[in-house]
């Protein structure tokens, strides 16, 4: 990519006044924000869906009887933690600390594989205990119809997630990235998180 | 990036393919969406005929009809009463999310964003070139579900619950129905990587000069919209999804407990059908705004050039275009008036409606004051964009009435609604997309297409226009109801047959006229004058350059921007027309914009004669 270009001509001009970038951010970094915008309206669609669906029933199961929330609240650390490494290996990036880069990535894979082992425990015993897209024994089909779309929607993005994190490391070991390509994979990987975050407190805990 | 530079060099390289059929090409990529668009636009027409016949001469007998759509019809010539919803929902359908939305973002958004901030490309030409591959699929799956048992959905583009949601509830609810489904799934992909792009693109590839403060209001609008697009279209997303999951998998979000379908009770239960129309419209108003805001960008355009003056009020037009993107996302419930919703609620959608028609009222404004005392060239550009101002007045004044819920509470499903609609949207986004045509085509093709076709062209299909949907007011005040197979049937509305029949012979008389669009648009495709660079001495970046422009856009150096797009009938100065790219020290800027530090204008001062007083 012919970066030196651009930023010459980036230095020529003001910040809006074209020429210019007016975020000083690279396109790519842009493009990727403006899709996590986009898909937070995408889940916010599905979210809001369960809330609707949940306030017009008026009744909805006891999760603490359904689930076991110390294996989600490990689930929901062990993403967070992830999130922390993938932090260590895009300021590594940005410093030219290049042996420390590619480990951290990797974490940043083992804790969403075990995030996702996590979840595919978890819908094999809910599913174990009867739970199906159409209806479940606690009586109120919603509840797991719910569960599984916006669970099963997240960890696509979880899966989609690691596969990304393969593909930068891998193309950071053979030099043909930037910093700033990790840094947009890391976008990409704290959002996932910043999402569960909300999944978790609206599906598990309220 | 890598366009910047040797893109000239590059244009030899690329093969027929790559060159014009797998084109990164901003502006092959537009014209592709264009002509895509204009195909479908012939097919949502026919479909509209077909409307009209049944409508009326309900019952009639068409054996030419059968020929073309043998399933449609029973074997008298009559048209059955399934495949006439099924043609109101495809109808629809296509125009609204396949042509309208194509054309005018797709293919104008396109062909005009780089060109009008002097940029090469795109910022990702491949996935500008993704974007618009995911179109014809999505129009093959679409049209297929014209072929497949059942037909296509019977539950109008806004896919309501039940009757798109239970695969039984009428003979387009079955696999017609997930057909449309997934082709909507499909566009709305195409439309993320569309708007992505242009987004992207606006902020970061303008060229040295051209400040937000400077870029002509058909970008503005082209920004504003592709920004509705990113954040409306993932909704429709998520409610398809779940649709789907309705229809296939059992689950039960938008079909509710107890119903009977074909003397069975429903085994799906507890579902809101509301939430649909409330996702629905979540997405569906800031969509109509999507439609309309870039016809509002090309007319302000035209104006001006065959207006030869400043647009008036071009911080006022920047300002309201941002203010009715924010507002349509806070309005949606004004569809839900009588959907058995809180009235509460339906009072505080009443007055963000209202609000929302103070900026558009603004905007028209602007256009009546940009004409007051303009030397205007009666171009069929222009005649088409001030029959857009027309069209806009009409459709919105009915909006007025309809965002009183207790007018909406009668007019609700209506021909009255229809009326509205079809000025406010329809017709004025379609003048919007003639207009534009017209006046860019000399830029897209090189060629002139010719004045006198194109005056009688307008003047058909104005008069076809208020011929054809005026009367429908008063027809949706006579009680008549859209969507339905045979209205006559109800002794009330007998003594519309007169009218209906009007309606149908203005729509076909308007139907016909497009004829004459397709004779000079192809004619002047291959037979029109040679086109110079600048034939309206226009001072916007894209008619600086050749006709077409050539691969890269600018040869070897970007454009540079000294001045805000509408120096026309500038006092003193030699030409009535001053392009972005002449200095000021050439000539003093006369007109200017937002000339605040965010902003980066120069100097500018808004000309003495006739301009904002904002
Ligand atoms: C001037 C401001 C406007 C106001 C106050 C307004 C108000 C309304 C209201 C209250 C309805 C609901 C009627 C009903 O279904 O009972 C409606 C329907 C509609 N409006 Fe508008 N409108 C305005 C402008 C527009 C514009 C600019 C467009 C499109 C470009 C548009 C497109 C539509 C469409 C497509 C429908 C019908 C949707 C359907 O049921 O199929 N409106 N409008
Ligand atoms: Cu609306």
């Amino acid at each position: 990519m012919a970066h030196d270009a651009v930023d010459q001509e980036q230095a020529l001009a003001s910040d809006w006044g074209g020429g210019g970038s007016p975020f000083a951010v690279g396109w790519p970094k842009l493009m990727m924000w403006l899709f996590l915008v986009s898909d937070t309206l995408t889940f916010a669609g599905l979210l809001a869906g369960y809330g609707v669906v949940r306030i017009s029933l008026g009744r909805w199961p006891d999760r603490t009887q359904v689930f076991n929330l110390y294996l989600v609240g490990a689930m929901t650390f062990i993403l967070i933690c992830s999130s922390a490494t993938m932090a260590v290996a895009v300021s590594a990036a940005k410093r030219g600390d290049h042996r420390r880069v590619i480990p951290y990535l990797l974490l940043t894979v083992l804790g969403g594989l075990l995030f996702l082992s996590g979840q595919a425990y978890e819908w094999t015993h809910f599913i174990r205990e009867g739970a199906r897209l159409f209806g479940n024994p606690w009586g109120i089909p919603q509840f797991s119809a719910t569960f599984f779309i916006t669970t099963g929607f997240h960890g696509g993005h979880v899966t989609v997630g690691v596969l990304y994190l393969l593909v930068t490391a891998l193309r950071w070991a053979r030099r043909s990235i930037q910093p700033e390509s990790v840094e947009i994979t890391g976008l990409y990987w704290h959002f996932v998180d910043l999402v569960w975050v909300f999944i978790f407190t609206l599906l598990y805990l309220i | 990036m890598a366009v910047a530079h040797g893109a000239v060099h590059e244009e030899h390289r690329l093969g027929f393919i790559r060159r014009y059929i797998f084109s990164q090409d901003h502006k092959i990529i537009g014209i592709q969406y264009m002509m895509t668009s204009l195909f479908m636009a012939a097919v949502g027409g026919v479909l509209a005929m077909l409307i009209r016949m049944e409508l009326g001469w309900p019952g009639g007998h068409w054996g030419v009809a059968r020929w073309l759509f043998p399933g449609g019809f029973s074997s008298d010539g009559v048209l059955k009463p399934d495949f006439y919803l099924a043609v109101v929902t495809m109808h629809g359908s296509i125009m609204i999310f396949f042509v309208l939305t194509t054309a005018l973002s797709g293919g104008f958004g396109n062909f005009l964003i780089p060109l009008t901030i002097g940029a090469r490309d795109m910022a990702f030409p491949f996935l500008n070139m993704l974007s618009y591959w995911l179109y014809p699929p999505a129009i093959v799956v679409l049209l297929s579900s014209f072929f497949v048992a059942g037909g296509a959905p019977n539950s109008g583009w806004t896919a309501y619950p039940p009757l798109s949601a239970l695969r039984n509830a009428a003979p387009g609810s079955g696999l017609g129905q997930t057909l449309w489904l997934v082709s909507l799934a499909i566009l709305i992909v195409s439309f993320l990587f569309g708007s992505l792009n242009y987004i992207t693109t606006v902020l970061q590839l303008r060229t040295r000069g051209m400040s937000m403060g400077r870029m002509p209001l058909v970008t503005w609008a082209q920004f504003t919209t592709a920004i509705l697009m990113l954040l409306s279209f993932p909704v429709l997303f998520a409610a398809v999804v779940m649709l789907l999951f309705d229809r296939h998998l059992g689950t039960s979000f938008f079909v509710p407990s107890g119903l009977v379908v074909g003397g069975q009770l429903v085994t799906h239960q507890g579902g809101n059908p509301l939430l649909w129309q409330h996702l629905f419209w979540f997405l569906g108003h800031p969509e109509v705004y999507v439609l309309i805001l870039p016809p509002m960008g090309i007319v302000s355009e035209i104006l001006a050039v065959h207006g030869r003056k400043p647009i008036f009020g071009y911080k006022a037009m920047v300002a309201s275009i941002c203010a009715i993107a924010f507002l349509s996302f806070l309005v949606w419930g004004h569809h839900m008036i009588v959907s058995g919703m809180n009235p509460l609620v339906g009072t505080a959608f009443m007055v963000t409606t209202l609000a929302i028609a103070i900026p558009s009222a603004i905007k028209t404004f602007n256009w009546v004051a940009t004409l007051w005392r303009a030397r205007i060239h009666f171009t069929p550009a222009m005649l088409f964009a001030i029959g857009f101002v027309s069209l806009f007045i009409t459709g919105g004044l009915t909006g007025i009435f309809l965002g009183s819920p207790a007018v909406d509470t009668y007019f609700h499903d209506t021909f009255f609604i229809v009326a509205h609609f079809h000025f406010v949207m329809a017709s004025a986004a379609l003048f919007g997309l003639f207009g534009g045509l017209y006046h860019w085509f000399p830029k897209m093709f090189g060629r002139m297409m010719d004045e006198r076709l194109g005056k009688m062209h307008f003047w058909l299909t104005f008069v076809g226009i208020y011929a054809t949907f005026f009367p429908m007011h008063f027809l949706g005040m006579a009680g008549e109801p859209r969507r339905y197979y045979s209205p006559q049937m109800y002794d009330f509305l007998r003594g519309l047959a007169g009218l209906n029949m009007f309606v149908s012979v203005a729509a076909f008389g308007l139907g016909l006229a497009q004829l004459i669009f397709i004779y000079n648009f192809l004619r002047s495709l291959f037979r029109g004058p040679k086109a110079e660079r600048n034939p309206w001495h226009a001072n916007t970046l894209e008619w600086q350059t050749e006709s077409p422009p050539p691969h890269g856009n600018w040869g070897a150096i970007l454009p540079t921007v000294h001045r805000w797009p509408y120096d026309y009938s500038v006092p003193d100065a030699m030409d009535d027309f001053i392009p972005q790219t002449v200095p000021a020290a050439a000539v003093p800027v006369a007109g200017g914009a937002l000339d605040d530090g965010l902003q980066g204008g120069a100097v500018d001062e808004p000309p003495v004669a006739g301009s904002e007083r904002t």
